[in-house]
């Protein structure tokens, strides 16, 4: 039976400072606590840093840089959006974002799943890395910026272009599965990516909803068609990420997927000598 | 298309003396370069191609009778004072390949050495030196960041300190450098992190996770926190400190590559990479593009480590060190490591190594000065590496600024290494700088990890000796005091950066 606590983050109308909410989440952990609820969290960093386990944090406002950094098996849920780097090296467990979530998501991330309901800004899951069973996940609902998938090593990064602004149903409060009315999901007007999409990679796979322009590609990516095997990759995600927030696969399915790979796993393996001269 | 114009002149002969040979076969097991072989059929070694030797004496030092020596080759180019055979050798090559030259180990070029251009002080008569064989000397430091003033609570008649930030004390302010598992062998790595726990000092782990062997020295390792964030976990959060490499001496500004073929099951589970993949460390961190930024990773860190390990910065010594250094500070950093250009390499490109970066001595006194006219030297602990090549070098370095010296490659010649500069092939023969274990089990870790702490506690006895002859009880009071450094050298603006006087320059009139 999971035991729940909550804490306020701005008791008394006063703020409280990242290392205090810190301090108290390792003290409910400690107490034997496994679902520790954050009240009114406005924009704190680092919340989680650090921490191994199983235990879920469920964040109702808007997460400050680094959420879940250097993280490991824990369940991070986010009623609202977050700043910079969330999931900075993550190494394990779920993170689920109502809302956006901007630059540098899952940056060098070594496993877990990011979940992300809106858009993002540039250098998504830069230097993602897989190993063994371990491979890590970036879903974006919405679209994203310039660098996606940049150096990457592994890992899946995919992209929906989903448009979600008139499907809150009330958006006065805190965003969940129910808060969702997911006939009012649209695709997304602009751009799904933009420009050096996955430059510099040598592992894992992009996959964007829809076609890509080929001047979008960074140096070293190569775009395909996918196969049975890539199906067989996105549908398990593609299902948690339509029971995460209420939408209909089918819809997402409509339309193809494009494939972003690596031209090579070893992009710069003739580039240096080491001839003893 | 290779064709025979591509032939690269050899640099060294080996030459075997048949007389005194007595065909044991220990050279043709022991080269790995495919220079020497020893010949089955006809029952005595053979110098297979003379143009593979890199003057590594492995051959040398395994042959019972003395009976091979390298030589230079007798055949050298043309003399020519500008067309030294590092140019032409280096021309050849790329005009082969058209790729970049990739190098080991530090700068090879004869810039010269502001180190030989110093002396110190010792006493004579008015202050009366101090014999440390019999008489305390302290040569313990700590790593981490110092508060301005201690503040002392008494509760019920105990006093008590309030709210120290995080120090690793270490025996000696001797400390070994970053090196990767992966850059160098797991049986070097062994031995030198045995050999920092035995001497009660630290090592850093290079950007190459910690192997689960490794643990157990946690307390006496610095984790390396790199753009390519390999291995790093929430375990490995909990060492004796973290730091986070901006920058590496032998190559300011560049990344670090593990080339796929490097990338052996060994340093895949450790980095948490695949196999034989390129592991690629990007030249910047990603998530740093600014004194912000890096604020906060360190904040970061420091959350994840919960305050218990003071968290780094590692940076090279280039240009404007000073200003950076004083960033670094203020972005929160509980002490700084700062790599002169001379620094070692496991691999980089040669230009780079060669050119990149400014002399370590320059750059410390210039960052001890800085940090002192603003206040904030006392904050941070200052470690300085970059071709550190023996005990005096430690003591000068000290003298100018630093609170801690990092040696590298010093580590690695007192386990076999020769200096034959040939790390990125990953053929080491003295199983060092190699992934391939048969190579590795070369160094029987007891022995290399006692050879490394007796290096480290001959440079340590050399530092009390040195600090006795000064007057000096305790290391950190050597620290960043010029004063009783001289300067011998020709550039008295060396001088004047250096904040060091003169030899002979008197001081004051006194009673003229």
């Amino acid at each position: 039976m999971p035991k729940r606590i909550e804490i306020d983050a701005m008791p008394e109308g006063c703020k409280l400072f990242y290392r205090d909410i810190n301090r108290q989440i390792r003290k409910a952990i400690a107490d034997g606590y496994d679902h520790i609820v954050l009240r009114n969290i406005a924009g704190q960093r680092y919340i989680g840093a650090g921490l191994k386990g199983d235990y879920t944090i469920e964040v109702f406002g808007d997460a400050g840089l680094d959420l879940g950094v250097f993280s490991e098996g824990l369940k991070y849920i986010v009623h609202g959006s977050s700043e910079y780097l969330l999931g900075n090296t993550l190494n394990g467990g779920e993170i689920v974002v109502y809302g956006d979530s901007w630059d540098i998501t899952g940056m060098g991330a070594r496993g877990g799943s990011i979940f992300v309901m809106g858009n993002g800004g540039s250098r998504i899951g830069i230097h993602m890395k897989e190993f063994g069973d371990s491979r890590p996940i970036i879903c974006y609902g919405g679209t994203v910026k310039q660098y996606c998938g940049e150096y990457m090593a592994g890992g899946v990064i995919v992209v929906l272009g989903l448009d979600f602004k008139d499907a809150i149903i009330d958006p006065k409060k805190p965003i969940d599965r129910d808060n969702i009315d997911a006939k009012l999901v649209k695709n997304a007007a602009g751009p799904i990516v933009q420009s050096d999409l996955g430059g510099g990679i040598h592992g894992g796979a992009i996959y964007i909803r829809g076609e890509i322009p080929d001047e979008l590609l960074g140096v070293y990516a190569k775009k395909e068609e996918i196969d049975e095997g890539d199906k067989e990759v996105l549908e398990p995600l593609i299902e948690r990420f339509c029971e995460l927030y209420g939408v209909n696969p089918d819809f997402i399915w409509k339309e193809g997927f494009t494939k972003v790979k690596p031209i090579s796993s070893r992009p710069f393996g003739k580039h240096y000598t080491t001839t003893p001269i | 298309m290779t064709t025979v114009k591509d032939k690269m002149l050899p640099r060294f002969k080996a030459k075997i003396d048949y007389e005194t040979c007595i065909k044991c076969g220990r050279c043709g097991e022991n080269c790995t370069y495919d220079a020497i072989i020893f010949n089955r059929d006809e029952d005595m070694p053979i110098v297979k191609s003379t143009g593979n030797c890199v003057a590594c004496q492995r051959c040398v030092t395994f042959c019972p009778v003395d009976a091979i020596a390298i030589t230079p080759y007798p055949v050298e180019f043309a003399p020519h004072g500008t067309w030294t055979p590092y140019h032409i050798r280096g021309v050849m090559e790329q005009a082969r390949t058209g790729a970049v030259l990739l190098s080991g180990m530090g700068n090879d070029r004869p810039f010269p050495m502001v180190f030989d251009n110093l002396v110190w002080d010792a006493c004579q008569v008015t202050n009366p030196a101090i014999d440390s064989l019999r008489e305390p000397v302290e040569t313990r430091t700590y790593i981490g960041r110092k508060p301005k003033n201690l503040s002392i609570t008494k509760n019920r008649g105990k006093f008590a300190l309030e709210d120290l930030p995080a120090n690793v004390g270490i025996s000696t302010p001797l400390i070994i450098g970053h090196m990767s598992l992966g850059s160098v062998s797991y049986n070097a790595i062994t031995a030198m992190y045995r050999a920092v726990e035995d001497v009660g000092t630290m090592m850093g782990t290079g950007e190459g996770g910690l192997h689960k062997d490794h643990y157990v020295y946690r307390d006496n390792l610095i984790g390396e926190v790199a753009s390519g964030r390999f291995g790093v976990n929430p375990d490995y959060l909990k060492l004796g400190a973290i730091e986070i490499k901006i920058g590496q001496g032998a190559k300011p500004g560049h990344g670090g590559q593990l080339p796929g073929e490097k990338v052996t099951q060994l340093i895949s589970d450790t980095r948490g990479i695949p196999l034989g993949t390129d592991a690629l460390s990007p030249n910047p961190q990603h998530d740093i593009y600014s004194i912000e930024d890096l604020k906060t990773l360190i904040a970061a860190l420091h959350e994840a480590t919960e305050y218990q390990s003071p968290v780094g910065v590692k940076i090279a010594a280039v240009n404007n060190v000073a200003a950076i250094a004083s960033g670094i500070v203020r972005a929160g950093a509980d002490f700084m490591t700062i790599d002169g250009f001379r620094g070692g390499t496991g691999a980089a490109p040669r230009v780079i190594r060669d050119n990149a970066g400014i002399p370590i001595e320059l750059a410390i006194a210039s960052v001890d000065q800085h940090l002192r006219n603003e206040k904030i030297r006392h904050k941070v602990t200052i470690i300085a590496g970059g071709g550190l090549r023996s005990s005096s070098d430690l003591i000068k370095v000290i003298a100018l600024g630093a609170d801690v010296g990092n040696i590298g490659t010093s580590a690695l010649i007192a386990l076999g290494c020769k200096v034959c500069q040939q790390c990125p092939t990953g053929k080491c023969s003295w199983g060092i700088a190699t992934g391939n274990p048969v190579l590795a089990n070369r160094i029987d870790i007891d022995w290399g990890a006692q050879r490394v702490s007796n290096l480290l506690r001959g440079w340590t006895h050399d530092l009390s000796e040195v600090l006795g002859t000064m007057g000096i009880d305790a290391v950190e009071s050597l620290v960043g005091n010029r004063d009783r450094l001289r300067y011998v050298g020709p550039n008295p603006r060396e001088a004047e950066i250096l904040g060091v006087k003169h030899a002979g320059e008197r001081i004051g009139t006194g009673g003229e």
